[in-house]
């Protein structure tokens, strides 16, 4: 999001789902779409069945690349230079769209300077994709009228992440594909809220609606409208917190329906800083590995339990009404919060979720405009300033939220761990469509469970080198642990390139992976690291 | 422009069939193969009707409406032949709606009740049961099966997950998974597109046997709590026992358009699971944890985080907040942290 942000001054998904069917051409690069957007991806395969082109680029053979006119296989980590050899191609062909960046972008000359060393045979020498590939890529791509670009976790779990996104909205400005319908950057959002959580100030950085907690008129705003004062310096993004955890210097943590104990990196790492804390608060639905750590466990109520929104990946704010009773002396989170802060000398007096939205749409711009009344009617898309106003499905026409649009200069840099003589396999982590995340819900199916269980997906020249065939045990190490599950040898990976799903405890998959963090955006590299493969 | 059915005048938009000028004005006409979301197909033949000035019936799910147009839905004719059809079906089946999970829902069973079809004309012997269980979430009962195909368009155009198609021939055609595998066998992703869009009970979801009935049920409009996407669902419960029945994806969503994948519409096991915490824990000495009350749970962390405030500075305590909370309950969690705690350390797993 800090990609987006920097570029547009908008950190979220640009173009609005209903719109996808309506591209040229659309670019998958680090999305398994039908694995993780199972929904999202149904309109894409539909799209292409009524004629619009789609190009893949995934290191593993996704199933969308079953319905693609191009499918190109590139080296974990190497996005950068992929995409910059593809603008480098468009620009020498003047396939750019000279009127958008004159009117609309800053930053072209120094793009285009940096993006003439990415020939396709230098590109090709970096990520493996053929020089002849990518050719064919950036003229399908440059010459589209429309081209909409969809990406996810493949992008931005990176220690490039934020260099990924900002390259990938570099392209889409070259190509004018922003501002209008079926164009746009689509970063696909993996968990129901997580736009809404970023949005409502979840953040260490921003009050709600990406308002700086340094900015000092923001802070004045702040502290007048709850009535006390307040902490101007940033805080901690979570796996900054959790490294000093580590080191002993933080001393308590309030977590809420979250399981870092499996979504970490490197999880025994993790274990050790929970481990050093004075004091542990977990707030759950279910025991979950991090709850098991904690002085102190509290019972949430869940999903069809409770009233409230959500905002999905295309900023489109949703209500769900209260199906079901939570179970025992389970209450709503914000039930808690509200016990807890008056325990704590606050005199919190919310009657239902309804108050908090109203209070929220009262500090919160782009949400100014959303009660819940319309909500009941149908979705917002924000920015929704007022009650007259209809709701933005796609942003940025006509003008960015910054101005102009910012193009950056990307230098390729390759990822923090490659394969080497030890650990010569490239390892990449993922989800699978029957689980999700860290499994607190899907792996309590037993249905789901018996659809999908722990594995690790290895080419047929790796499965064959080791001796090993389907189902098999096969042990993964990294410079950081190790597990062994079952093999799972599929034509949809290249030979040196293994993948495991990371929803599993019982075969962690962030035991492995690298702790290595983006710079800015402090994201660790899961996407990438090197292993061995042996037979178990 | 204007059209006459029955008798009475009504408004019909230029490129609207027959049936859907019917439906949407509260007509009915029995019909089975049509469905708005995969069009009509016209092949079910239930849905004739006469027109005047078109010889012979017309099947007014692919008869689009011209000014001035005058149907008649329930003429002796029609009636005959929409009877015919429909006791045929009946015939060839077994339509037993008594253990059917799509009893009060099943679009067959209507059109038998508004032509009055007791009992088949033409009764055959007992057919061999003919059911596919071996899908994890999906039950497929071949002997309830029309052929209408709305499953086997919908797996194809909507969904677009290309399972789902016709094999075998004439009188054996029925529907097939991939080259003719066992459901469970096949490549299907069980996203449920096929049970949400079946007139009768040839496709069900397993877990709804012997559950409340469709008119049993309460609808509750909600969002899906897996991926991002956020499908708008209705969950339909049984009050009584405070459980999710079933969960169905809303059609007229322009998220969705009514489609679900595997984990948003079977994947809810996790609600009424036995493991759910039901009420607050406090770890003792020895590491187990025992039961508490509200009061002395949120006692305690009130003054274990007053005491390490005060000690250590509101910044060495840091909040972890959920994408799979609401926006209110994000909002109530950040305000928390940044006005009782008094801290900025306030993120949540958007990264992970």
């Amino acid at each position: 999001m800090a990609g987006l942000a920097a570029t547009f001054g908008s950190g979220a998904m640009t173009n609005d789902i209903a719109g996808m069917t309506k591209s040229d051409v659309a670019l998958i690069i680090g999305s398994d779409t039908s694995e993780a957007h199972p929904v999202i991806s149904a309109r894409l395969k539909r799209a292409t069945k009524d004629g619009m082109k789609l190009i893949v680029i995934d290191p593993k053979k996704i199933k969308m690349a079953d319905y693609a006119d191009i499918y190109a296989c590139q080296r974990p980590g190497t996005d950068v230079a992929v995409l910059n050899g593809i603008m480098h191609l468009i620009i020498k062909n003047g396939w750019e769209d000279k009127e958008f960046i004159e009117e609309r972008v800053e930053g072209y000359e120094a793009l285009k300077a940096e993006v003439e060393k990415f020939t396709p045979e230098y590109v090709e020498q970096i990520s493996g994709i053929p020089a002849k590939t990518l050719e064919q890529i950036a003229e399908m791509y440059g010459r589209a009228p429309t081209g909409a670009l969809y990406y996810a976790m493949g992008i931005t779990q990176h220690t490039t992440g934020v260099d990924n996104v900002k390259s990938t909205a570099n392209l889409q400005m070259l190509c004018g594909n922003m501002g209008k319908v079926g164009g746009g950057v689509n970063p696909l959002r993996g968990q129901s809220n997580v736009q809404g959580a970023c949005d409502m100030g979840a953040l260490p950085v921003v009050y709600t609606a990406y308002q700086a907690v340094t900015n000092a008129d923001v802070k004045d705003k702040y502290e007048k409208f709850w009535g006390c004062s307040l902490n101007a310096a940033n805080g901690l993004p979570m796996t900054v917190a959790i490294d000093k955890a580590y080191e002993g210097e933080m001393k308590a943590f309030y977590v809420m329906g979250e399981n870092p104990m499996i979504s970490d990196p490197d999880l025994h790492h993790a274990e050790e800083a929970f481990k050093k804390l004075e004091f542990l608060v977990v707030q759950d639905i279910f025991l979950t590995e991090t709850a098991k750590l904690a002085h102190v466990v509290l019972p949430a109520s869940t999903w069809p339990e409770k009233l409230g929104t959500f905002t999905n990946t295309e900023r489109k704010v949703q209500l769900l009404e209260k199906a079901v009773d939570a179970p025992g002396e389970a209450k709503d989170d914000w039930v808690i919060h509200q016990m807890l802060a008056n325990k704590m000398g606050q005199k919190w007096d919310y009657n239902s979720a309804d108050d908090i939205f109203s209070e929220i749409a009262r500090c919160t711009p782009s949400y100014a405009g959303m009660t819940y009344n319309r909500l009941r009617q149908a979705g917002l898309h924000w920015p929704c300033p007022t009650v007259e106003h209809p709701g933005t499905p796609v942003l940025h026409i006509g003008r960015f939220t910054r101005g102009k649009g910012m193009m950056f200069a990307i230098p390729f840099k390759a990822p923090a761990e490659v394969p080497d003589a030890e650990y010569p396999i490239y390892l990449t982590t993922g989800r699978v469509l029957q689980q999700f995340h860290t499994g607190t819900m899907s792996r309590k199916s037993k249905g789901l469970n018996n659809l999908a269980g722990p594995s690790v997906m290895v080419s047929v020249e790796d499965a064959e080198a080791m001796g090993v065939s389907n189902s098999q045990m096969v042990r993964v190490t990294t410079r950081r642990g190790s597990i062994v599950t079952k093999a799972f040898v599929t034509k949809r990976m290249p030979k040196g390139t293994a993948y495991v799903p990371f929803h599993f405890a019982e075969a962690p998959a962030n035991v492995l992976t690298n702790n290595a963090l983006d710079p800015v955006a402090k994201i660790p590299e899961y996407k990438v690291c090197a292993c061995k493969l042996e037979k178990a | 422009m204007l059209v006459t059915i029955n008798g009475k005048q009504f408004e019909a938009e230029a490129g609207q069939t027959i049936l859907q000028v019917a439906r949407k004005h509260g007509i009915y006409i029995p019909s089975l193969c049509y469905h708005e979301k995969v069009g009509a197909a016209g092949k079910c033949r239930v849905c004739v009707v006469e027109v005047e000035g078109m010889r012979g019936l017309q099947t007014s799910c692919s008869v689009v409406v011209r000014e001035g147009m005058t149907v008649s839905t329930r003429t002796e004719k029609a009636i005959q032949a929409q009877k015919l059809v429909v006791d045929l079906l009946l015939s060839s089946g077994t339509h037993d709606c008594l253990a059917c999970a799509q009893n009060g829902k099943c679009e067959l069973q209507d059109a038998a009740y508004y032509l009055d079809i007791e009992h088949p004309t033409l009764v055959f012997a007992d057919m061999e049961p003919h059911c596919d269980e071996s899908s994890e979430f999906i039950k497929v009962d071949h002997n309830k099966c029309i052929s209408c195909g709305r499953c086997v368009a919908a797996c194809q155009k909507t969904v677009t997950n290309d399972v789902l198609d016709f094999g075998y021939r004439g009188a054996n055609t029925e529907i097939v998974f991939d080259d003719g595998k066992k459901m469970g066998d096949s490549t299907c992703v069980q996203c449920g597109e096929c049970v949400q869009i079946c007139p009768v009970g040839a496709l069900t979801e397993k877990s709804v046997k012997g559950k409340a009935r469709y008119w049993e049920t309460e609808r509750v409009k909600s969002v899906c709590p897996y991926c991002g996407v956020g499908c708008s669902m209705e969950i339909h419960v049984d009050r009584k026992l405070n459980k999710i029945v079933r969960v169905n994806g809303v059609e007229s969503s322009p998220v969705n358009e009514g489609m679900l994948c595997v984990k948003g519409r079977f994947g809810y096991d996790f609600v009424d699971h036995p493991e759910r915490l039901t009420t607050p824990l406090i770890r003792n000495d020895d590491g187990s944890f025992r039961k508490a009350s509200w009061d002395e749970a949120l006692d305690l962390v009130s003054t274990r985080l007053t005491e390490i405030k005060t000690k250590h500075g509101p910044d060495k305590i840091m909040g972890m907040s959920s994408a799979k909370v609401t926006n209110e309950e994000n909002y109530t969690f950040q305000k928390f942290m940044r006005t009782v705690i008094g801290t900025n350390n306030v993120d949540h797993c958007a990264r992970l």
